[in-house]
């Protein structure tokens, strides 16, 4: 026989198991984005080292600014230099260009539209970022690119597929990633330092400037790290307009090509096991490390601003 | 002094222009898609079969795109909802709350095409599965569910304290509480993000490339609703090309022979898709919390 103490022990016991129990289902489901982080990682990483582990490519291979992955045709080399600079190029001059529209737009409604013009403005914004990125890249190949070519002639160059027309198509969806981000940074801004200001006499413009401007400075750097960390994972609209020529970028008006378009066109004319389709892993293993080493920089970021 | 004012009045004038600007970016994508489409355009295209030697339509494109839609929302939304309910209700400050945040802050971060890669090597390589509209659906449910588990959060944690205070007062438990006092507050901001993540995941098309495949079949018969025919359309293990990705694929083929009008036909039928998700979220919310209010 159990003691009355005993029983009333186990009888609480199973109560608060069952009380328990939605906690412990509710973790469970939150718990499934750790295993799919977990699995993700696992499976890029171990098909991005075959390259090397299988089949034998030195790493520092990879650096090389040669792209030659068809055995067919003379002795491979797989580097992925190209690549790399094309992703890190073709982001940073997106970057360039959205930059100063973004945090122009954010600003405007932040701190000068009226309630109309906000009325337009924000919804603009979500419709602009809801625009799926491959219609952003059919708007590329068949209106930018043409008109670019028809229409810069006069200039002295030619300018079809190219850098510039990737960062442009690029520029163009990320601009509501930073222009949001950043706004929210401008909201944050306590009402009473533009008060303050404005009150010793300073005009809007002042205000802005030397205050709005600087309280926001780790918001705005953390919108466009956003924005460059989106720019450098798009895949298909970059691909449509770049010209896809795996070479080192020459120059803003010459075809490259970047880490994602060249995933896009070889994965599926390669065959899984050749040294050709493990390189495209490789690739997609570098992508990771790069949009990881922008995460870092996010929560480096927000540790700033939270010791601000 | 005059040089100061004047520098304000410029720079309020650049401001209104660069959204000026933008706005009419905008409006010109918007409409150069509809004046594109407008002359060709039928209600025909939408029901039926791809073709090769005139317009024909993408019906079975598109009902590829809504039955993915459903499937990896079906997957999506009860974890979603239910990790918001753990982060927003019963996660503390812990090793285990921030490896989860983490997990959340990196796989939102993964660019669509390494998912895409993931979701090959998963769900058509080791399942043997080939390209699969459920292998699709799968490989969108890793990008979807956690924007959707934030959402859900905040959409729990934007409930009034009150609420809670008031359902456990009257000696509900802590899941009764949820069940009963929060989630029916929280339904409304729920429903929105679901609505809005729609959207997204109707638009992907780089992680859909090597996981639901290039190829569809086509001629539909609704009546079959054998889940293992390949011909079906209900059959979650056939290739399934979505508009997206079809359009993507038109690049390829150059650009004769009617590709880029049904291209321009699909880019605008996807805007104004997207449109309307971003309406009915909006409508949707407004409308079911005017009735949670209500109540």
């Amino acid at each position: 026989m159990t003691s009355p103490a005993a029983s009333l022990a186990t009888t609480e016991l199973g109560l608060r198991a069952r009380l328990d129990l939605p906690r412990r289902i509710t973790l469970l489901a939150a718990g499934v984005i750790v295993a799919i982080v977990l699995l993700l990682l696992v499976f890029i990483t171990w098909n991005g080292v075959q390259l090397f582990v299988a089949s034998g490519v030195p790493v520092a291979e990879i650096f090389s600014p040669t792209w030659q992955p068809d055995a067919g045709s003379g002795p491979t080399s797989f580097g992925l230099l190209p690549f790399i600079a094309g992703t890190l190029g073709v982001m940073a001059v997106a970057a360039v260009i959205a930059t100063p529209l973004s945090v122009g737009l954010a600003l405007f409604m932040a701190e000068v539209a009226p309630t109309w013009a906000r009325r337009i403005t924000q919804p603009a914004m979500e419709v602009f970022v809801g625009i799926p990125s491959v219609v952003y890249g059919w708007l590329g190949l068949t209106l930018l690119v043409p008109y670019l070519r028809t229409n810069l002639q006069g200039l002295g160059f030619t300018l079809g597929f190219s850098w510039f027309a990737g960062s442009l198509v690029l520029a163009l969806m990320i601009l509501p990633t930073i222009t949001s981000i950043s706004y929210d940074a401008f909201l944050v801004v306590p009402r009473d330092m533009r008060a303050a200001s404005m009150a010793l006499g300073t005009t809007r413009w002042q205000a802005i400037r030397h205050v709005v401007l600087p309280a926001a400075a780790t918001g705005i750097a953390t919108a466009v790290v956003m924005g460059m960390m989106r720019a450098a994972g798009e895949a298909l609209a970059v691909q449509m307009v770049i010209g896809n020529r795996p070479v080192m970028p020459t120059g803003l008006t010459a075809p490259m090509t970047t880490l994602t378009s060249q995933i896009t066109l070889d994965m599926g004319n390669t065959v899984a096991g050749e040294p050709w389709n493990q390189a495209l892993w490789t690739m997609g293993l570098v992508l990771l490390v790069i949009s990881f080493t922008f995460v870092v920089i996010v929560r480096r970021l927000a540790g700033r601003r939270i010791a601000a | 002094m005059k040089r100061i004012l004047l520098a304000d009045r410029l720079a309020t004038a650049t401001l209104w222009a660069v959204a000026l600007f933008v706005v009419a970016v905008l409006v010109a994508i918007i409409a150069h898609f509809v004046l594109a489409s407008l002359p060709t355009f039928s209600l025909a295209f939408l029901f039926s079969d791809p073709s090769d030697t005139e317009i024909g339509g993408v019906g079975p494109i598109l009902w590829n795109s809504i039955y993915m839609l459903a499937l990896t929302m079906l997957f999506s939304t009860p974890l979603g909802i239910l990790g918001g309910i753990y982060m927003a209700e019963y996660a503390g400050e812990g090793r285990l709350t921030n490896v989860i945040r983490f997990s959340q802050e990196l796989i939102s971060s993964v660019p669509s095409i390494v998912v895409g890669l993931f979701g090959f090597a998963l769900f058509v390589s080791a399942t043997h599965w080939g390209f699969s509209a459920l292998g699709g659906a799968l490989t969108l449910m890793v990008f979807n569910l956690p924007l959707l588990l934030r959402l859900s959060e905040q959409a729990i944690r934007a409930v009034p304290a009150d609420e809670r205070a008031a359902s456990l007062a009257l000696g509900a438990t802590k899941w009764q509480t949820i069940r009963h006092a929060v989630l029916p507050v929280a339904i409304p901001g729920i429903v929105t993000g679901i609505v809005l993540t729609a959207g997204r995941v109707f638009g992907e098309a780089a992680a859909l490339l090597f996981t639901a495949g290039l190829a569809t079949p086509t001629h539909y018969n609704f009546a079959n609703l054998n889940l293992f025919d390949p011909q079906s359309p209900w059959s979650p293990l056939r290739p399934a090309t979505t508009l997206s990705v079809f359009i993507w694929k038109s690049n390829s083929e150059g650009l004769g022979n009617y590709v880029q009008q049904v291209a321009d036909m699909s880019a605008m039928v996807l805007v104004v898709m997207v449109l309307v998700f971003n309406l009915a979220s909006r409508w949707l919310g407004r409308a079911l919390q005017r009735r949670v209010s209500g109540l």
